[in-house]
């Protein structure tokens, strides 16, 4: 059996204006067959008007169990949110 | 379905006192409708069985281009053509989408193409009869597709983020295909006395086996109970036959067909019909490997595999090439 074609991780842009999105993997012996891939395996109904391709190996990812230390903070600190003040009425919209 | 008869390695369902403070936890992010993914602990069992389910499935999709796939060189238009090539490329699509969410657990794609290949991983039991008329092509848009999008709709609400993601966009495609199957049996249905009885054909040769594409009853199988708690089996096959029958009989009716069962009937008390079983012996056969067409279909694939080799080697030493090239020229 020959070596397996590398994954690679593909972002699709949907329209103009929005980021990319990841919407899944493929495999691909290099760069330009993975974006050939894509647009067969991602983008055969008008999906998107670009593709990024990244190799899954090169990306970096948090490991599961850090969630508590990374996100948890953010819970304490509602001040960060617009809402938490209140402004009178008659100062108008802001 | 798509994945029959899926065994889950556990000894059925396990009490919370049985279990471990790691499978607790885990059952407890199930339950609280949480997804799991791909770097999240998860039981070795749920594992095992989930890279079988989503292996067999992905599979299924690939076969299944076989029997469809036997009809593009002689669809009777061009705009036929052209729509039974792009649904078999939707169904390369899935299948694709279904490798892809199946390594996410750790098995390659080699490896899953090594175990259908060898006969340790099956596929859906309905890609082993064949299409032998295009009426053929109709009932199985029609009957395969529907049996499929049946099982497929809850499965995007189950437990695995990757294979619910992959249930998702599957899902938004599946009915163009059921709905080309049908538009074809309309056709046909309504054309020529010879057309109709061609549709009527087809449906009597296809609706028990798109019957046994739910497989066997399996509301008292420990499997079953252990892969509903896990989220990775939403409804019993019971369930999901029961609500294809009552869905496709009124579509049978209004293409004045008649379904092949001298037992179907209205009962007004359960709310549904009433139907006959699909010979399980002829099904478990057919998963043997003894169905009209199973040599067919997996030679094949096996030559597929074997004959695009030199491709797949080609394309890897021209990548390299290209990347030393690159390389160099820094």
């Amino acid at each position: 059996m020959s070596s397996e074609w590398p994954l690679w991780e593909i972002f699709v842009r949907g329209q103009h204006g929005l980021n990319h999105r990841h919407v899944g993997s493929l495999h691909a012996p290099d760069a330009g067959m993975a974006i050939r891939n894509a647009r067969d395996v991602y983008t055969r109904r008008n999906e998107g008007v670009s593709i990024w391709a990244v190799r899954s190996a090169d990306i970096a990812a948090s490991a599961p169990g850090d969630k508590g230390p990374l996100y948890e903070p953010a819970n304490t600190k509602v001040y960060r949110h617009p809402t938490f003040f209140d402004i009178p009425d008659e100062v108008g919209p802001m | 379905m798509y994945a029959q008869l899926v065994k889950s390695t556990g000894e059925g369902v396990k009490s919370r006192d049985e279990m471990t403070g790691e499978e607790r936890a885990f059952q407890d992010r199930i339950d609280a409708g949480e997804k799991i993914e791909p770097r999240d602990w998860m039981p070795d069992a749920y594992r095992a069985t989930l890279i079988r389910q989503i292996g067999q499935h992905a599979h299924s999709e690939i076969v299944g281009q076989l029997p469809e796939g036997n009809w593009i060189t002689r669809a009777p238009t061009l705009e036929r053509k052209a729509i039974l090539l792009a649904k078999v490329q939707d169904e390369a699509g899935h299948g694709l989408y279904l490798y892809s969410a199946a390594e996410t657990l750790g098995v390659s794609r080699d490896e899953l193409i090594e175990m259908l290949h060898s006969g340790r991983m099956k596929y859906s039991s309905i890609f082993n009869y064949p299409t032998l008329t295009w009426a053929d092509i109709g009932a199985v848009g029609w009957l395969v597709d529907g049996a499929a999008i049946m099982n497929q709709v809850p499965l995007q609400r189950t437990s695995y983020g990757p294979y619910s993601r992959a249930m998702v966009r599957v899902c938004k495609e599946e009915s163009f295909h059921q709905r080309q199957g049908y538009a074809i049996m309309m056709k046909m249905a309504f054309g020529t006395s010879a057309q109709k009885r061609m549709a009527q054909d087809a449906l009597n040769r296809l609706w028990f086996p798109s019957l046994m594409m739910f497989g066997p009853s399996d509301a008292e199988s420990v499997h079953s109970s252990q892969n509903m708690a896990w989220k990775i089996k939403i409804n019993t096959n019971d369930e999901l036959r029961q609500k294809f029958v009552d869905q496709t009989v009124p579509q049978a009716e209004y293409l004045g067909l008649t379904v092949p069962d001298k037992a179907l009937k209205w009962n007004k008390k359960k709310g549904g019909y009433d139907f006959s079983d699909p010979d399980w012996d002829e099904f478990f056969q057919v998963l043997k490997g003894n169905g009209p067409c199973n040599r067919e279909r997996l030679d094949a694939r096996v030559t597929a595999w074997e004959d695009g080799a030199w491709v797949r080697e080609a394309m890897v030493a021209h990548a390299e090439k290209t990347r030393a090239r690159e390389i160099a020229a820094q």
